[in-house]
């Protein structure tokens, strides 16, 4: 395979891969704030979650633009079949997203009759996170295909695995969003939020040791890529960094620390979205169509190539700049009168 | 019944995409209107100006908010229910959403926190570079989107193999034949379209007797735009369907309700097309007008319908009637400008009360002329999705027609209700008004701009 051919799917998969990852754990904790909501009835501490958030959650939602449109530019074939294969959850989750975006302007527009806005914004929260969930899911159990095109069913992924899944991301994102709190806010917030992550933590790492036995069990693709040799004795590094990471999360919490437990719960996304790439590696409609196979003409992947190697330092330099900018605790009762 | 998963996917497009356009078409206007008002603030350090600023920004806020949610599911449109679609001119169209991404929804979605939340974080000369950086934002979305479209209507620098779109030359893709007319057609509605609701809320102010100052300005603003603006997108209507004439003779048929391309066409001021009949009902023209419009020539033959297969044509009465309303809502824009700008000529623009009760009422024509634009274009380049290379029918998404029912019958709950209300919060915004010292320290940290509206609104309801 001639090089160019060879190494630009590939440089566009860690592309996309680099803009799923970052939308999960931007987006991650802005959605976790809503799975929250439901647990902390006070409105002024409802206030203070929502303010944490309020300039960030449209740049944070652009990254799943970007994974969207990014696979649609590299990966039609993909784009595709992924898109009509989870139809039901991704127009769900879409909805999801519609209502808790427009929650953020309408909530205070609303006040002091907001109570709908706030069941808009935790609902379409938890319904977008658990529909990503889902997505996830549906997707790593596989995508039935034929002659290159969707051919399977509207309800495959209401299935035992893509539904644990659902459960799976709501709790991720919970964790997040409760230590983007511990850092974020202070006072009785911020002690709330610290007893809302021990729990979290809990919970997600058996949801994570669920997932790790369940997928090879399940799938033989994947049991084959952990656990044959060499790969098994390349790859037991990860698990053991999970084991570390997650133990930096607790001790963070245990010990007062303010910014630790939420680099780590990021650390313990990235680390299991790192596992379920190696997972699936070379699919990207899994178990049938590989990067090579799904990928756009040369032409369109390097027209656009150069864009994200321009744009993408930029985009990252500017982020950077409005969250430096709105750096800090975020107080009961500022922002408003 | 049998459903039909294309008509339903159909369907589902047009009104989503109708709910969609509202806002950015609203926003790209509204955030050069905005960092006008801020650039003339720090050139001018007029306060009223940066009290208008705060206010118009706050309805930006929400309008925006609308917009992303449901570009968002555009985005992702394109494959749910198009996936054929996507396979046959991914290579071409992808890149250009993906250019979009890159250079304008990150631009305008980080810049916006600062341009909300950033009154006070930043210094002001900041806060007006991040409000150009949106208002840049917007525009270079217009741009991409609509390389896209346009495109769509006219391919170009393309070639095809096996039945797939491959990409060849892209300037030629860019700027494909109907890309500058589009644009400039587009761009010059959606300031129009904003500046008849800047015109409208300021003669509303004013005949209430309220912020004066503001409303004098708003209405000065807003008329200057409409006066020259209007004839201009007038010439640049009539330049883009001469053009289209070119690359798309249908479209223009459909358009004139021209049947027979033998005979001059008549300019068709009302009638009933009757499609099964190929013939007008109900016919008044004015002879050979149409001919003379688009061939500066009374006696000049364009294609007539007659001239194509029927399963080419474009559906004729929706082409029909949406470009007569577009055409009309122009022609009361030209009104609404001209005499309002003789009155300002005269002296008299902020005391002729009869003009000032009619002027805010206009705020809805260009709504309403984009989206019959919109539909004339959309609408007038079927059967095909991509003109000459994918017929609509053949771009659906293989997805179960009761799925494609399902999420149409959800989308139609969800947007409808989303849309009531933030017309119903953007109201009470305007009915608030710009109130406030431009200098006093505004919120220290972000609450969304709609907090200290809402604070304002109970205020305001206090004082009633």
């Amino acid at each position: 395979m001639d090089p160019i051919a060879l190494w630009l799917p590939i440089v566009w998969a860690a592309i996309i891969g680099t803009a799923v990852a970052l939308y999960v754990v931007l987006d991650g904790f802005d959605l976790g704030l809503g799975i929250l909501f439901p647990f902390e009835p006070s409105e002024s501490r409802r206030d203070v979650m929502m303010n944490s958030v309020a300039p960030f959650w449209d740049g944070n939602e652009t990254w799943l633009v970007l994974g969207g449109g990014g696979l649609f530019v590299a990966f039609p074939l993909a784009y595709s079949v992924i898109m009509p294969g989870l139809y039901l959850p991704l127009i769900i989750m879409l909805l999801g997203l519609v209502f808790r975006g427009v929650a953020f302007e309408f909530r205070w527009a609303a006040k002091p009759k907001h109570e709908l806005w706030d069941i808009a914004f935790a609902g379409g929260s938890i319904v977008a996170a658990f529909m990503q969930g889902v997505v996830l899911g549906g997707f790593l159990q596989g995508i039935e295909v034929q002659n290159n095109a969707f051919a399977g069913g509207a309800l495959d992924w209401f299935a035992p695995f893509p539904l644990f899944t659902g459960v799976a991301m709501l709790a991720g994102y919970a964790l997040l969003a409760s230590t983007w709190l511990v850092m974020k806010t202070e006072g009785p917030m911020a002690e709330q939020a610290r007893s809302w992550a021990k729990w979290l933590l809990i919970v997600v790492l058996v949801i994570m040791v669920i997932i790790s036995l369940w997928t090879p069990l399940a799938f033989e693709r994947i049991a084959e890529r952990w656990f044959s040799w060499p790969n098994i004795l390349y790859l037991s590094p990860l698990p053991l960094l999970t084991a570390v990471v997650a133990f930096l999360c607790w001790y963070g919490l245990r010990t007062g620390r303010e910014a630790m437990p939420f680099f780590s719960a990021v650390g313990l996304f990235l680390l299991g979205f790192f596992g379920l790439v190696i997972s699936n590696v070379p699919y990207l409609v899994p178990p049938s169509i590989t990067v090579w196979e799904a990928a756009a003409v040369p032409e369109s992947q390097i027209f656009t190539l150069v864009g994200v190697l321009i744009m993408l330092p930029i985009i990252l330099g500017y982020t950077a700049f409005v969250y430096w900018t709105f750096r800090g605790k975020v107080r009961e009762g500022e922002g408003y009168h | 019944m049998e459903l039909d998963a294309v008509l339903l996917a159909r369907i589902q497009f047009a009104f989503t995409i109708t709910f969609h356009i509202i806002f950015p078409s609203f926003t790209i206007g509204l955030a050069a209107f905005i960092a006008t008002l801020l650039v003339r603030w720090r050139i001018t350090r007029q306060e009223h100006l940066h009290r208008l600023a705060r206010f118009w920004t706050k309805i930006f806020a929400v309008s925006f908010a609308m917009g992303v949610v449901s570009g968002v599911v555009m985005s992702y449109e394109f494959g749910t229910n198009w996936s054929h679609f996507s396979v046959v001119v991914g290579n071409v169209i992808a890149p250009l959403i993906g250019y979009e991404v890159l250079t304008a929804f990150f631009l305008e979605a980080t810049f916006l926190g600062i341009m909300l939340f950033g009154w006070s974080r930043v210094s002001p000369n900041l806060h007006v570079l991040s409000a150009v950086l949106v208002a840049i934002g917007t525009s270079l979305s217009a741009f991409w989107i609509l390389a896209a479209n346009s495109w769509m209507q006219t391919p170009a620098g393309h070639e095809i193999r096996d039945g797939i779109a491959y990409p060849v030359d892209w300037i030629a893709i860019i700027f494909n034949p109907t890309f500058p007319y589009l644009f400039a057609h587009m761009f010059t509605a959606c300031y129009l379209t904003t500046s008849l609701v800047v015109l409208a809320v300021g003669a509303r102010y004013l005949v209430a007797g309220r912020f004066l100052e503001e409303g004098s300005t708003m209405l000065r603003m807003g008329l200057g735009m409409v006066a020259i603006l209007t004839p201009l997108q007038m010439y640049i209507g009539d330049a883009s369907g001469i053009n289209a004439e070119k690359h798309q003779p249908e479209k223009i048929a459909a358009v004139e309700a021209h049947w027979d391309g033998n005979k001059p066409g008549d300019l068709v001021l009302f009638a009933i097309p009757n499609e099964e009949e190929e013939r007008n009902d109900f016919e008044i023209s004015i002879p050979n007008g149409a001919s003379w419009i688009i061939t500066h020539s009374a006696d000049g033959l364009f294609p007539g319908l007659k001239d194509f297969a029927r399963d080419d044509r474009p559906p004729v009465v929706p082409v029909f009637f949406a470009f007569r309303i577009m055409v009309g809502m122009g022609i009361l824009m030209l009104i609404a400008g001209w005499v309002g700008a003789w009155l300002w000529f005269r002296g008299l623009l902020l005391t002729t009360k009869w003009y000032l009760e009619i002027a805010q009422y206009v705020w809805p024509i260009g709504f309403i002329a984009i989206l019959a634009g919109w539909y004339v274009t959309e609408i007038g380049r079927q059967p095909w999705l991509a003109y000459g290379i994918l017929r609509t029918a053949d771009a659906a998404s293989p997805v179960a027609p009761a799925a494609v029912l399902t999420t149409l019958v959800l989308f139609v709950l969800v947007y409808t209700c989303i849309f009531a209300m933030g017309i119903y919060y953007i109201n009470r915004l305007i009915e608030y008004g710009p109130k406030g010292a431009a200098a006093a320290t505004p919120q220290a940290l972000p609450s969304r701009p709609l907090a200290v509206a809402s604070d304002a609104a109970h205020e305001a309801m206090k004082e009633k």
